[in-house]
């Protein structure tokens, strides 16, 4: 099956001063793929990612998100994507609702779909208690679930993820990715970072960077067979061995 | 322009729930003008003199009465020698001695004996006596004197009674305004960096500027609280004449309000951290205003180089015009310097910091 592609990376590069954090990479992602970006820190994958959500311009290389030039274009890329990042990225001191009414509103969300939506959304999350609680008052697990939920809230093309489950348990990690197979299922595009192993298992199709190129990027099962290894913790372990740059 | 609006209420919820810093920003401003304008004065009360007198002459007695008539002085005591000032001195029992001659009557020759520790306190201290010895002198020689006789006379022109918190008045709200608009902007501001909001943020498409006025916006308002409440206070409470035009005052005010947010926002795109933000504010702005502002130590007698630094002062300024306008009650047109040098660093101030905001993207 041959998937609209919604993101297409042509030799993008990120250069500071002498330092080339990206170093040419080029790949695509389908519509409601959920991609894999792995790395080990310092690779280069942040920064990518970055650049793909319009916070960092790129030194040359081109690159479309939803179709949008990031260069060009960014307002629209912007208004098409969410965003979740490495730290936590909703406001501690404001409540459940106040936090999915802010960031629904700046994504131009109608008041009246912003109070059906958000009803739903606890419904389904079980929160419904919650709706005015502040943010600090919730547990991390509760409080990464309801990050996402508010990352895809406006329906956005692609969500990117940030290392989304750091510091996470492993039950709740497990229920946060059947909540990103539930938004790639209605045609969300996920593109994740993260250090786990196991999460990368869960992904369509991971790319593994180091030192700023991309050194594999296939399917999981793919990757293995390719390394003849069993696991994806041994293929990145493999590939990651060569790197020159450390933390 | 719905997201704006939800962007100033959610800054509002920001600052209303942290009901400590909120307390610190609504009560600050009034603790200082109370703390300022009474208790730290630099008049000297309670002055201790010890009179050095070797025979009990009619003069002495009077000037004695008058010295302790005085509401500075208090006479502690009579020593017989001069010898013994310095005991006296020691001990804490004495601030200054008066000595007069033995032949006082017929030499009027009398000698101020004074603890100039504190150079300040001593000078003011020699004024004081000097005057009112000065006074007894001109009352009794009246008449014996010619008429056309040397003297002074001096009139103390806007405060009359030397008040030192007329002094004060417009240093802090110099410094408060420092405080409240740059620091508290900067610390928000660099705390959604902090955090990781401000990355969620610039990945959205509310606009930057957007984002900056929503911050800026509650804090302007507070400051604007702030301005009535010393203004009340400053009426009211220390019962300062308010002669100038309340128009121009508050005028001002706002152009210094809108420089000190311009401050914050400007710092807030240097530093990283919390932290470095509450310092580089607290070094960086609080302690040139205190310095060297002419709020504490009049500029005039600085040294040159500082004198010359004090111009890039913003508070500099907005004191002085405050000065003017507030106590000595001139109108708009004697301050024009100042309010042109503070619209022009506003101005400044804020395109560096929106160019700076931009480049950080």
């Amino acid at each position: 099956m041959k998937r609209e592609t919604v993101i297409k990376v042509d030799n993008l590069t990120k250069r500071f001063g002498s330092f080339t954090a990206v170093d040419s990479i080029s790949f695509e992602v389908g519509r409601g793929e959920i991609f894999g970006f792995l790395g080990a820190n310092g690779a280069g994958k942040t920064t990518a990612m970055r650049i793909l959500c319009g916070l960092s311009i790129p030194t040359s290389g081109n690159a479309t998100v939803a179709g949008f030039d990031i260069a060009t274009q960014s307002e629209q890329v912007k208004r098409n994507i969410g965003y979740m990042s490495q730290k936590f990225s909703l406001y501690d001191d404001l409540n459940v609702w106040e936090n999915i009414r802010l960031f629904a509103g700046i994504y131009g969300m109608e008041a009246r779909d912003i109070a059906t939506k958000t009803d739903v959304l606890l419904q389904k999350l079980n929160f419904e208690s919650e709706r005015n609680t502040l943010i600090k008052a919730l547990p991390l697990g509760w409080k990464q679930k309801l990050a996402f939920s508010v990352a895809i809230f406006h329906n956005p093309k692609i969500v990117f993820l940030d290392e989304p489950t750091g510091g996470v348990d492993p039950a709740t990690r497990r229920q946060f990715w059947e909540m990103i197979y539930e938004a790639a299922e209605s045609g969300i595009t996920i593109f994740v970072t993260t250090h786990y192993m196991d999460e990368a298992e869960y992904c369509n199709r991971v790319s593994i960077m180091v030192d700023g190129h991309i050194a594999a990027l296939d399917s999981p099962n793919n990757l293995k067979q390719q390394f003849e290894v069993d696991t994806m913790n041994e293929v990145f372990q493999h590939l990651v061995s060569n790197a020159k740059r450390g933390e | 322009m719905i997201p704006f609006v939800a962007f100033i209420q959610k800054e509002f919820f920001h600052i209303l729930r942290d009901k400590r810093t909120m307390l610190i920003l609504l009560v600050m401003p009034v603790v200082m003008i109370l703390i300022f304008g009474f208790a730290i004065s630099t008049e000297i009360r309670n002055i201790n003199v010890v009179i050095v007198s070797p025979n009990q002459s009619e003069s002495v007695r009077q000037i004695v009465e008058k010295i302790e008539a005085n509401e500075y002085f208090s006479v502690v005591g009579t020593l017989p020698s001069p010898h013994q000032i310095d005991r006296a001195m020691r001990s804490d029992r004495a601030d200054i001695a008066l000595v007069f001659d033995a032949n006082f009557e017929q030499n009027a020759s009398v000698q101020l004996v004074i603890d100039a520790s504190n150079p300040m306190v001593a000078t003011a201290e020699m004024f004081y006596l000097s005057g009112i010895m000065h006074a007894y002198f001109t009352n009794k020689l009246q008449g014996i004197l010619p008429p056309q006789s040397i003297g002074t006379s001096v009139r103390m022109l806007y405060n009359p009674q030397m008040k030192s918190s007329y002094n004060f008045v417009p240093g802090i709200m110099g410094l408060i305004f420092i405080l409240i608009c740059a620091m508290m902007t900067s610390v928000s501001i660099v705390r959604e960096k902090e955090v990781g909001t401000m990355e969620v943020l610039l990945a959205s498409p509310v606009k930057p500027l957007h984002i900056i006025f929503a911050k800026m916006i509650p804090y302007f308002v507070i400051s604007c609280v702030n301005l009535a409440t010393i203004l009340l206070l400053a009426y009211f409470v220390l019962e300062i004449p308010m002669v100038g035009s309340l128009f121009w005052l508050c005028t001002l005010s706002i152009i210094y309000i809108v420089l000190a947010l311009a401050l914050g926002l400007l710092i807030s795109t240097v530093v990283t951290s919390q932290v470095a933000a509450m310092f580089g504010s607290l070094l960086g702005l609080m302690l040139p205003v205190l310095l060297l502002s002419g709020m504490m130590f009049p500029i005039e007698n600085m040294p040159i180089p500082l004198q010359v630094l004090s111009n890039v002062i913003p508070a500099r300024w907005y004191i002085a015009a405050v000065r003017k306008l507030m106590i000595e009650g001139l109108a708009v047109s004697y301050i024009t310097k100042e309010l042109f040098i503070l619209l022009g660093m506003t101005l400044f101030l804020i395109i560096i910091a929106l160019k700076k905001f931009k480049n950080r993207l």
